[in-house]
């Protein structure tokens, strides 16, 4: 072999190994943020952090219990202000959708999955908070719903365009209208698909801060009802973590487990019902 | 995308052969009665859209009469006299893009490489696996780490040894405080990674076999065939993968407002606090005193959106491009 062909293959080794190296690297780094909140997460969490109300600034104690039944409840808003919508649109899209307004529909959609949160978050404030003259849940679960809306439209018109035509047909030929193929066959074939989307969509939706720093706000007490300030778990972090106590740091590690825990879960929980083949019929 | 053929016409009667009903008997059947039903519902999500880019025009109607292009170049953001201009902030907003870019780009197409080219596919799919939960992680706790773990370090080592031997750039100069520009954009790199390595590795398994053979076959090397063959055929989908990180890391807000240090400041130096659009959004929103304030960040929030759309958009196009060549060949 020539001194070039030396050459050559030591350039090809060294490329290849660093590709390897990039790949480790972003690995690694998952890794590690996985291990250190884990790590300082169940440390600072207990009993109480769950199930009281947060202290007053400078008395040790206190939890998040509000922050994390506000969640719920902005996640409850969120999942029935969006989901039809986006639910039904898919199906439009999927099942009904003529060419030029299928097109546009799904344009919008796309652009409404772009819009950085905050964006999003602006304009329920301009819609919502504007007219009713104070923050509030509703305010708050709506601009979540927005933010589910073209992440559920997108999914369920992907798994219902991956159930086969003959399915389709097969409903049609023994003489059911259209409608009744769709409700009792072609959306009950692509269910676990659509589902998993929708689970998806909410755990992506339920670590959102930026749309609900000036849409629910946050509160230091229990909130009753849906008219008032909110505290949820994302914006509980944000306030804790850049506050200058350490008590209010251990609090805001221990929220920040928690809600990774649920996210992780849902993901990894989202991807183990979907069978390698229904991922591999959506490409 | 799914591409399944379509097999049914649209409700609206043309069929092939067969008879046509009435709209009447449709209506009876219930076909039309389901088909008005989403039709309503996707309408709505085209109203969504269009009620929110009026929204934004609307709401921020003021401060664009009183300011006009002049906005987007002054640097006075001043509460008190009512003087806004948003230059800080897309100043801001562009360097710690731009430099998240520079870090992100390499280390993603590097790891897209080797899991499209090189792990087999069993390790390739767990490691995309990994990286899809690493873009699931939300950005406030992104956040929470970047306060206590990485503006400690950057602190105590690495801006010191950056300043140490590349201090005589501007972009190195000035006293260090961790938080900054360099750290929003180290950590705005960590949330975009995964976005490209995802979708370049997509646009890399496009491509078709007989490339890397043919390449190979007249004697290349494997990263010859991946440098000079692959990566050129797949060139538009990567900078399309680029684009999308790039829209994704302009209106990422919370974990950047967390280490950035918020000061509406124009500085060489990336070790010097400043703020971004969405950063200055998420601070100063819910505490906007008097109407032109609350509009002129209204106002931001316009130019962002308009910022992202267009650079989606644009991604959009380019991956959709690429792919399509992809599978037209295979």
């Amino acid at each position: 072999m020539s001194l070039r062909d030396y050459r050559r293959k030591f350039v090809n080794a060294v490329m290849l190994s660093l590709t390897g190296v990039c790949a480790l690297v972003t690995v690694s780094v998952l890794f590690f943020i996985l291990g250190y909140l884990f790590v300082n997460g169940w440390r600072a969490l207990n009993w109480d952090f769950i199930t009281k109300l947060p202290a007053p600034v400078g008395e040790a104690g206190g939890g998040m219990a509000n922050a994390i039944v506000g969640s719920a409840k902005l996640l409850l808003i969120a999942f029935l202000s969006g989901v039809p919508v986006g639910l039904m649109a898919g199906i439009y899209l999927a099942e009904f959708s003529g060419k030029t307004f299928g097109f546009v529909v799904r344009y919008v959609a796309d652009l409404l999955n772009g819009v950085p949160s905050i964006v999003m978050g602006i304009f329920i404030y301009t819609l919502v908070v504007l007219p009713m003259h104070h923050f509030s849940a509703l305010a708050g679960g709506l601009a979540l719903g927005a933010m589910l809306v073209p992440i559920v439209l997108r999914s369920t018109e992907d798994f219902l365009r991956a159930v086969p035509g003959s399915l389709r047909e097969a409903a049609l030929a023994l003489g059911a209208s259209r409608w009744k193929a769709i409700a009792t066959v072609v959306v009950p074939a692509a269910a676990r698909g659509i589902t998993t989307g929708i689970l998806l969509a909410l755990a992506r939706v339920a670590g959102e801060t930026a749309p609900l720093l000036f849409t629910s706000f946050q509160s230091q007490y229990w909130s009753p009802g849906f008219n008032q300030p909110i505290s949820s778990l994302p914006v509980m972090i944000y306030t804790y973590a850049i506050s200058p106590y350490d008590n209010w740091h251990r609090q805001a590690w221990a929220a920040g487990f928690i809600l990774l825990m649920l996210v992780l879960i849902a993901n990894i929980g989202a991807r183990l019902v979907l069978s390698r083949r229904a991922l591999t019929a959506r490409e | 995308m799914a591409t399944t053929t379509r097999i049914l016409p649209p409700p609206s009667g043309k069929g092939k052969g067969g008879r046509r009903l009435s709209w009447l008997q449709r209506l009876k059947r219930g076909d039309e009665i389901a088909y008005l039903i989403t039709l309503v519902f996707a309408t709505s999500v085209v109203l969504l859209g269009a009620l929110l880019v009026l929204q934004l025009w609307w709401q921020s109607s003021l401060a664009r009469q009183a300011f006009g292009w002049h906005f987007l170049v002054s640097s006075a953001w001043n509460p008190v006299s009512d003087q806004f201009g948003a230059l800080p902030f897309i100043y801001g907003t562009l360097v710690t893009s731009g430099m998240a870019l520079l870090i992100a780009v390499p280390l993603g197409l590097g790891a897209a490489i080797f899991l499209a080219e090189l792990a087999p596919r069993f390790i390739s799919d767990i490691m995309t696996f990994v990286t899809e939960l690493l873009a699931a992680i939300p950005s406030v706790i992104i956040g929470l780490l970047g306060i206590f773990v990485l503006v400690p370090i950057l602190r105590v080592y690495i801006d010191p040894a950056l300043q140490g031997t590349l201090g005589f750039l501007p972009f190195f100069k000035g006293p260090i405080y961790g938080l900054g520009l360099f750290a929003a954009s180290v950590v705005l790199a960590i949330m975009i990674v995964p976005f490209i390595i995802t979708v370049s590795r997509e646009i890399l398994l496009a491509v078709p076999t007989e490339q890397r053979e043919a390449a190979l076959a007249l004697g290349a090397t494997k990263w010859e065939s991946t440098w000079k063959v692959v990566v050129p055929y797949a060139r538009s989908g990567i900078i399309g993968s680029v684009f999308l990180a790039l829209a994704r890391a302009l209106g990422e807000t919370m974990a950047v407002t967390m280490v950035i240090g918020n000061a509406p400041l124009i500085s060489a130096s990336l070790f010097a606090p400043g703020n971004t659009i969405a950063s200055v959004i998420a601070n100063e929103f819910a505490e906007a005193t008097g109407t032109l304030n609350l509009q002129s960040l209204i106002e931001l929030g316009l130019v962002l959106f308009a910022v992202t759309i267009v650079i989606n958009a644009f991604a959009r196009l380019l991956v959709l491009a690429t792919t399509r060549k992809a599978t037209s060949h295979g």
